[in-house]
């Protein structure tokens, strides 16, 4: 089984005067596994549906492998498409259900007519090869002991992975798959998560995959494409999105704990907060209003003796295992809140030391931080921590 | 307590009305009955010594059943009510699912035209469509009892109801799969809404068995006549008073399919017209 390359060009999709997809381009590599994030409606599933075929793009061209596509019939792309909400063919077993597009491909509209199984013995012949293959995904996805029960006598987790299986058996290129977690619950969406990346592993098939869940993109995407408002945004590698959003609605947007954003501007290479001058220096960045955002984990707690770029009133602090992550309140900085994360060991120790009380003192990790421009714009220049060079 | 005595009243009240109505409903169908148990004379007052009860059914229903074709009545009936059926199913069933799931010009003013002809009496399109047969010369064939019922309506708007709520994402997962439309009709949408259909039937069912206004147009001979019509050419042909019996112990004959359809079906039919989606 090999999965084939999906090459994007241009596309657009209008839907009478609103724009739904604005000049779309994207280049899938055979075999990867590349996630569309982004908020509803920003165009992430009408875009998964140009592929598969259901709406015809307004102008533009899809390619899968060599094969130009744009204005075939579903059934022609070879591509597999698993639903949110399962769309499991309610009345038929998963057996029936799992084996249906191998009986649409092998068998002829006359010999698929209610009761030519009793007439040829070839049909009987194709039904068994069916039955067998089945029962061969079946036993791949754990879904044996279930081949004979209707859909609505499964579980969620159950039904989501008989969907899986109707898509894989029948050997696509490509496997779209249209938030397939988001109907379940957390646990089972995490298990579920680690089975569908064991599967693009297993299969090696093109997965393009749709989401707005960006911890599910992060933990499963070879690359993500984030996508806001009919655009692709940006395209690159899960750590590459976290690290340098090329705009500050994707730094928004990735992350499990929300970003902090300051507001600042920059005089002659330094970077001033609240009309105090931080340690942090932006030497190539023009002078203008900026909003200098950092990952909860760019800031660090400081003890008393270490030099702090600002001292914050400590309002919250959440426990999530081996993480701490504290929230302050930032109305001093023009902001709302400001939220800080470390390890559980270097709170506890800092608590110790009578660090952490009602104020807690923060420093910026220059290597992490991120200056927006007043458009939103990543700005290129280099951020350092003043007099790290001397 | 007086409030609960005002509730007991009301109780009483309301099921005084439904048993009132009830009973005005039933009485026809117990005087049929009580009249197909009884000898001649009976029927009409008081007579001295009347035949022992179980010669009067005997006689009553063993003329019914072998002096007239009333055997041959039910079975017209049911080549009727069947075919009747059977081509309403298959028309309005792929006509609801082309409303209620295609995006074309005019889908609209097509709903709408099904819904007005909702409000077209039948005794309106009789005259039409009893011209054309008589040209055509099919009249008096099962055909012309069928004619002017080969679709409903009605059918098409329940059934559009029903077909609307169904999730698309299902439709498109055939499509993936291969299915051509017309399959994905009768494999996936049709099964799915089997309780609408039974409903229908129901409705269907009990209206075409007995009509009797279209058959009294279209069938002139009594080999063909359906239920209705053939009691109607029983009782003018038999006449006399004194075959009351026979008369109401074929009625009682001709409607107890339909009572023992509704019967068993009762709690199905109406989970059919309350329901809608998939679950």
């Amino acid at each position: 089984m090999h999965g084939h390359g999906i090459k994007i060009t241009n596309a657009r999709k209008q839907f009478g005067r609103a724009e739904i997809l604005q000049r779309i381009d994207l280049d899938i590599q055979a075999g990867e596994f590349l996630t569309l994030l982004g908020p509803s409606g920003c165009g992430k599933s009408t875009l998964l549906r140009m592929i598969a075929g259901f709406d015809q793009l307004s102008s533009g061209s899809i390619q899968i492998g060599d094969r130009e596509i744009t204005r075939l019939p579903p059934k022609k792309r070879d591509v597999a498409m698993v639903f949110q909400s399962y769309a499991l063919y309610p009345h038929m077993t998963v057996a029936k259900n799992i084996g249906m597009p191998l009986e649409m491909s092998r068998l002829s509209f006359r010999q698929r007519l209610p009761g030519s199984r009793l007439f040829s013995r070839q049909v009987r012949e194709i039904h068994r090869e069916i039955a067998q293959t089945v029962d061969k995904v079946a036993g791949q996805l754990d879904l044996k002991p279930l081949l004979d029960r209707k859909p609505a006598q499964l579980s969620g987790g159950q039904r989501q992975r008989v969907a899986v299986g109707r898509a894989i058996v029948r050997q696509p290129s490509v496997f779209l798959m249209d938030e397939p977690l988001s109907n379940l619950d957390a646990k089972l969406r995490i298990q579920l998560r680690e089975e569908i990346s064991d599967l693009h592993r297993r299969t090696g098939i093109t997965f393009l995959y749709v989401t707005h869940d960006q911890t599910e993109a992060m933990a499963m995407s070879n690359r993500v494409a984030v996508m806001q408002s009919g655009r692709i945004v940006q395209c690159a590698k899960p750590q590459e999105i976290y690290n340098r959003p090329s705009e500050l609605a994707v730094a928004r947007f990735v992350g499990s704990v929300a970003i902090n954003e300051l507001p600042v501007t920059v005089a002659s290479g330094d970077i001033l907060l609240a009309q105090r001058s931080l340690k942090l220096r932006a030497a190539e960045a023009p002078n203008d209003a900026c909003t200098l955002a950092l990952r909860p984990e760019s800031l660090e707690a400081v003890s008393h003796d270490e030099e702090a770029d600002f001292t914050l009133p400590l309002l919250h602090v959440e426990f999530s295992g081996s993480e701490v992550t504290l929230r302050c309140d930032a109305s001093a900085l023009g902001t709302d809140r400001i939220r800080v994360q470390m390890r559980a060991e270097r709170f506890e120790r800092l608590r110790g030391e009578g660090a952490i009380e009602d104020q807690v003192a923060l420093r910026i990790l220059a290597q992490n931080a991120l200056l927006f421009s007043r458009t939103g714009q990543l700005m290129p220049a280099q951020l350092a921590t003043r007099g790290a060079g001397r | 307590m007086a409030l609960r005595l005002l509730h007991h009243t009301r109780t009483a009240a309301v099921h005084a009305v439904l048993i009132l109505g009830a009973g005005l409903m039933a009485y026809p169908f117990i005087w049929m009955w009580r009249a197909s148990f009884q000898s001649a004379g009976e029927i009409f007052g008081a007579v001295a010594n009347p035949p022992p009860i179980w010669d009067s059914i005997a006689e009553n229903y063993g003329r019914a059943l072998f002096e007239t074709p009333l055997l041959r009545f039910m079975l017209n009936g049911l080549i009727m009510t069947g075919g009747i059926l059977i081509a309403q199913v298959l028309t309005t069933v792929i006509c609801a699912f082309a409303l209620a799931k295609y995006d074309f010009r005019g889908r609209k003013i097509l709903f709408a035209l099904v819904l007005l002809s909702l409000a077209v009496p039948a005794q309106a399109t009789a005259l039409p469509i009893f011209i054309v047969l008589a040209k055509v010369g099919l009249l008096d064939t099962y055909l012309s009892m069928m004619v002017p019922y080969l679709t409903s309506g009605f059918a098409i708007f329940l059934f559009h109801q029903f077909i609307k709520s169904f999730p698309d994402e299902i439709l498109l997962a055939a499509r993936l799969d291969g299915m051509t439309e017309i399959e994905i009709v009768f494999r996936i949408v049709m099964p799915a809404m089997l309780p609408a259909i039974a409903a229908f039937a129901i409705f269907s069912i009990t209206f075409h068995w007995n009509d009797l206004y279209w058959p009294m147009i279209a069938i002139r001979s009594a080999d063909m006549a359906p239920p209705t019509l053939g009691l109607l050419f029983f009782r003018s042909q038999g006449g006399g008073g004194d075959s009351f019996g026979p008369l109401m112990a074929c009625a009682t004959l001709v409607t107890a399919p339909l009572i023992l359809v509704s019967l068993v079906a009762q709690r199905k039919f109406v989970q059919g017209v309350t329901m809608t989606g998939v679950k």
